[in-house]
């Protein structure tokens, strides 16, 4: 059969495609986008034998309920995510980070991520995807990216034009540790704050805000005094930055971020806590720890030698 | 030219032109944007120039701080080298389906609409940057005059197309997005081309803007 392909029978809250993203694009306003949690993005792949930077599903909260149709794929589900599988009528509860073998009719239904928000649905081959500068990666800010930057709906189809057969099923023992500490390193602005404010941020709770998204967490909790101006000359962002508005509230650059902004940067978050930040729900409680630039550094290249270890750990 | 660089978190550097918003700086900026982006530096990933920053963003995997500091610090940049501009023509229609906060700029400027936009089409434009949504410009500078705050509440969306001013600065909302600046119309002019992958804005910075005032048969005409 040449004719593979998922049926989207439910297509969850926010199911997108995502790879690595795009570069170079921040000067005319376009983020990196690409996969919130690299590393669940990158383990994804690697299990079901892909490159490990094609394209997967991403879905937040409730995922999307699939039905194969086709002769026979290999599928694997990363991040900490409750799903099931129906296999010829026969309801199986499915286990993050193993390999599952989907034949004509069956179906694979995610039905939430598990005190978390990210969770990753890779093939086993290639689904037939728009790329644009380089990158299938939806950012349904702009409508940049494959589906025409649309997040996915009802009744679609994801068409898949070349299945890797013959894959052995495969697994890793990997638990997605959760923090509440982010470790933050100070930003160019951190000075505009009293010093009750910067106390604030660097020792008390925050919460985190039902209105976060792909683009920005918000957060809740006690305001952040400005002494200084509550607006800076508009000027570049990061994924990571730190942003505190007039109302004192924080709010966090994520990977679908506008590119310039105009609030004062207290902080940004350490490269080495990303992939766990992104997946901090809402309502959830998040605590702020200073780190210099060399600590944050070398955290990251630690960061980096434990993912390629996995890696390297799924043959 | 360069007054402070820092670190911004662990994989960007923040090149500081001092605070003032003028062509002069700006210019700087968008020239040592340009010749970094020629030398195609092993590691960076992104640059943003903004009227008086650049911020140089790269992967940490392939580099770090200081070695990308140590790099820019010794960047020669030809003083003699002449930014790319181009003059683009910008068609406006200031029909009151469009302009939506003319009424509230005729108020908060005590002008007249039509005093307002004499004003605002006489004026050529230089794009400072491009960014906050794919391919919005930052053009400036309206006189003392014409300088007015954002909207107390932003709008949740402003149409695709809507031209806002706010303080010394106009732009081109080019996708429907929220926003707080002071509509005063509509451009049918596709600002940003996602098909064009090479050069999908039609304004860059360093470009020159002029806007021209056009009916709404012309916006009908030229919208297809």
């Amino acid at each position: 059969m040449d004719n593979n392909y998922f049926e989207i029978k439910r297509a969850g809250i926010n199911t997108t495609f995502q790879d690595k993203g795009r570069n170079n694009l921040y000067h005319i306003g376009i983020p990196f986008s690409g996969a919130m949690d690299n590393r669940n993005f990158l383990l994804a792949n690697k299990l079901v034998g892909n490159k490990l930077e094609s394209p997967v599903i991403e879905f937040a909260y409730q995922g999307p309920l699939l039905k194969f149709n086709g002769d026979k794929i290999t599928i694997t589900v990363t991040g900490d995510v409750i799903f099931k599988l129906n296999k010829k009528n026969n309801e199986i509860e499915g286990r993050c980070y193993e390999t599952y073998q989907l034949e004509n009719g069956d179906e694979i239904n995610i039905l939430s991520t598990n005190k978390s928000v990210y969770g990753y649905l890779a093939i086993s081959g290639e689904i037939d995807l728009k790329f644009q500068w380089g990158s299938c990666s939806i950012n349904t800010k702009a409508n940049i990216g494959s589906n025409d930057g649309k997040k996915l709906t009802n009744g679609q189809k994801i068409n898949i034009h070349k299945i890797n057969l013959n894959q052995k099923n495969k697994k890793i023992n990997y638990l997605n540790s959760k923090i509440e500490n982010i470790r933050v390193i100070k930003a160019t602005n951190f000075d505009y704050f009293s010093e009750e404010g910067k106390k604030i941020f660097f020792e008390k709770e925050f919460i985190v805000s039902k209105l976060s998204d792909r683009m920005g967490m918000r957060l809740e909790g006690p305001k952040i005094e400005n002494i200084v101006n509550t607006n800076i000359k508009s000027e570049g962002l990061l994924k990571g930055v730190i942003q505190v508005p007039a109302d004192g509230n924080p709010i966090i650059m994520l990977s679908d971020h506008g590119t310039i902004g105009g609030y004062p940067k207290i902080g940004v978050v350490a490269s080495v806590d990303y992939d766990r930040l992104v997946q901090i729900s809402p309502g959830s409680k998040i605590k702020f720890k200073e780190i210099d630039l060399s600590d944050a550094e070398t955290l990251f290249k630690l960061y980096e030698m434990e993912t390629q270890n996995l890696i390297s750990q799924i043959l | 030219m360069i007054k402070n660089i820092s670190n911004l978190g662990d994989a960007a550097l923040y090149c500081d032109f001092g605070t003032e918003v003028n062509k002069d700086i700006n210019s700087k900026v968008i020239k040592l944007f340009e010749t970094i982006r020629e030398k195609n530096i092993e590691g960076i990933n992104n640059l943003t120039p903004s009227y008086n920053k650049l911020i140089i963003s790269f992967d940490l995997k392939i580099t770090n701080f200081k070695k990308i500091k140590e790099i820019v610090e010794n960047i020669e940049i030809k003083e003699t080298q002449k930014l790319n501009s181009k003059i683009i023509e910008i068609p406006v229609c200031c029909d009151s389906s469009f302009s939506l906060d003319i009424e509230r700029l005729e108020k908060k400027l005590n002008l007249d609409r039509e005093q307002i936009l004499e004003v605002f089409f006489n004026k050529e434009f230089f794009c400072y940057m491009t960014g906050f949504i794919a391919g919005m410009p930052f053009l400036g500078d309206l006189e003392e005059k014409m300088r007015a705050q954002r909207l107390e509440t932003p709008r949740v969306k402003v149409p695709k197309g809507s031209i806002g001013l706010t303080e010394q600065f106009a732009n081109i909302y080019t996708f429907e997005s929220p926003g707080g600046w002071n509509i005063i119309g509509n451009t049918p002019l596709n600002v940003f081309d996602i098909t064009k992958e090479k050069r999908p804005n039609l304004i860059n910075p360093g470009d020159k803007v002029k806007f021209r005032r056009i009916s709404m048969e012309e916006y009908k005409d030229l919208h297809g």
